[in-house]
């Protein structure tokens, strides 16, 4: 339970950190949209083949925004100085990759909930596809969260910083985007959900698997 | 030291041999396949005998990355990391091989270059993730630091690809399966006759000899540069 509870403190942290700058999460939310409206030249996307490519354009939303989101993450405990502090905190280094995991997810989760209704509106998707829309945005930011932040932390420490998360990062989480992809074309296209289960499974298990992972090899990465 | 370069020259001159004798048996002594109607499919079919023994050394090359990674994390012994980069680096150059030779012969036989089938989509994300291993290496400056975060990653990596593969193979897929199927499975597909196996597993054996070899000079290289390190380090420090 202690240990829940210093977690909690480490999102507490960055959240309290975000809100009193608000660095992030506005610049999050205005490139998620501008990666709509530009997918919108790019394709210049017409009512017949909207709903086909609606799915992909959200996702890449998504993952791109959340990428800003990440990067941000550990870049901005080291140029405050405030990296060593938090691996000096007198907790497991596991709970530090937890609470930092968490508060990533829940930014990228704000954001996701934020874009989600523009998108519906932009898209003339039903409303009733928003809840399953939301829970599928949770579950593809969780499995972008886990390597993520392991990552970010990777990242952080070497020349190129910001620009080899990506680099590192979207190789990996194909399976991820492809499930996320899979399952939002599978709500927007009102199919039985016997026919998005698996992807469902796929995207469950790589969310945990690969959380679990990054848990563990986060030792590695920080220690000096 | 003498010593092994003995053995070193014996290993390049048995492999180059068994190589010489991949090409010949491959391109002169295996029968065409019996279902395969055109000249042209039953020329590309011979890459067969290099690409699947090719890919099965990118795999093995990035297997034994992944194992010395853990090793290195276990044992903190600046040896291991070197087997990790040496081994990528040679895994790359024959995931690099595999991609242009397969497209090659893809063209022919699927009628296009490239398609977004499992294995291509995943060969085609393995080699991006390898070659941004190389760049993550090259980002780190101190070599400890290096050696702690390519194991991670090569790891992490590794067991990423059989899920990448799962989740891309949910498409249809159109590429042959030729071992363990009957009479061949996929566009391209043909049945394995006793010379055609035997003709394989030679090359199977010459391309795993060669993998070693070319382990073997790549690991030498890194050993040397990491004793080169070492000297600059202590006579700046001196």
């Amino acid at each position: 339970m202690h240990h829940l509870r210093k977690i909690l403190a480490i999102v507490a942290k960055d959240l309290a950190a975000e809100l009193r700058t608000r660095e992030m999460l506005g610049a999050m939310f205005v490139f998620a949209l501008l990666v709509i409206f530009i997918f919108n030249f790019a394709f210049e996307l017409r009512a017949e083949n909207q709903r086909a490519l609606a799915p992909g354009v959200l996702w890449v939303a998504i993952t791109f925004s959340g990428m800003l989101g990440l990067s941000r993450s550990f870049i901005r405990e080291k140029d405050r100085g405030s990296l060593e502090g938090l691996l000096l905190a007198p907790v497991d280094r596991g709970v530090i990759f937890l609470g930092k995991m968490l508060g990533n997810a829940l930014f990228i989760a704000v954001i996701d909930f934020i874009v989600l209704p523009v998108f519906v509106v932009l898209f003339n998707i039903p409303v009733t596809a928003l809840p399953p829309l939301a829970v599928i945005a949770v579950l593809g930011t969780i499995g972008l969260s886990g390597v993520g932040t392991l990552f970010s932390a990777m990242a952080v420490h070497t020349r190129a910083r910001e620009v080899l998360l990506p680099v590192l990062l979207f190789p990996l989480i194909v399976p991820v985007i492809l499930s996320a992809v899979k399952l939002s074309a599978a709500v927007i296209d009102n199919l039985p959900f016997a026919e998005a289960q698996q992807w469902l499974s796929l995207l469950l298990a790589f969310d945990i698997v690969f959380a679990v992972l990054s848990f563990l090899f986060f030792d590695y990465v920080v220690e000096e | 030291m003498k010593h092994h370069t003995h053995l070193m020259i014996g290993l390049f001159i048995v492999t180059g041999l068994l190589m010489i004798g991949a090409i010949v048996l491959a391109l002169g002594v295996a029968p065409d396949p019996v279902n395969l109607a055109t000249p042209t499919e039953r020329f590309a079919q011979r890459i067969f005998y290099f690409h699947v023994p090719n890919w099965w050394v990118g795999f093995l090359a990035y297997l034994v990355a992944a194992v010395a990674g853990a090793l290195y994390l276990i044992s903190r012994q600046e040896r291991w990391d070197a087997v990790g980069v040496s081994s990528i680096e040679v895994g790359l150059t024959f995931n690099t091989i595999g991609l242009i030779s397969g497209s090659i012969w893809a063209k022919p036989t699927w009628n296009t270059w490239w398609t977004w089938e499992p294995r291509l989509t995943t060969a085609a994300i393995g080699w991006l993730m390898y070659v941004g291993y190389l760049i993550l290496r090259s980002a780190i400056e101190n070599p400890q630091r290096r050696a702690r975060f390519a194991a991670v990653f090569s790891i992490l990596a590794f067991l990423d690809v059989p899920v990448i593969f799962l989740a891309i193979r949910w498409w249809r897929t159109i590429h042959p399966v030729v071992i363990g199927a009957e009479g061949g499975q996929g566009v391209g597909g043909f049945a394995l006759g006793p010379t055609i196996q035997l003709v394989f597993f030679f090359c199977l054996v010459a391309f795993t000899l060669l993998y070693v070899t070319l382990m073997l000079v790549r690991l030498r290289t890194e050993f040397l540069s990491q004793r080169v390190e070492r000297l600059r380090q202590h006579l700046m420090f001196r």
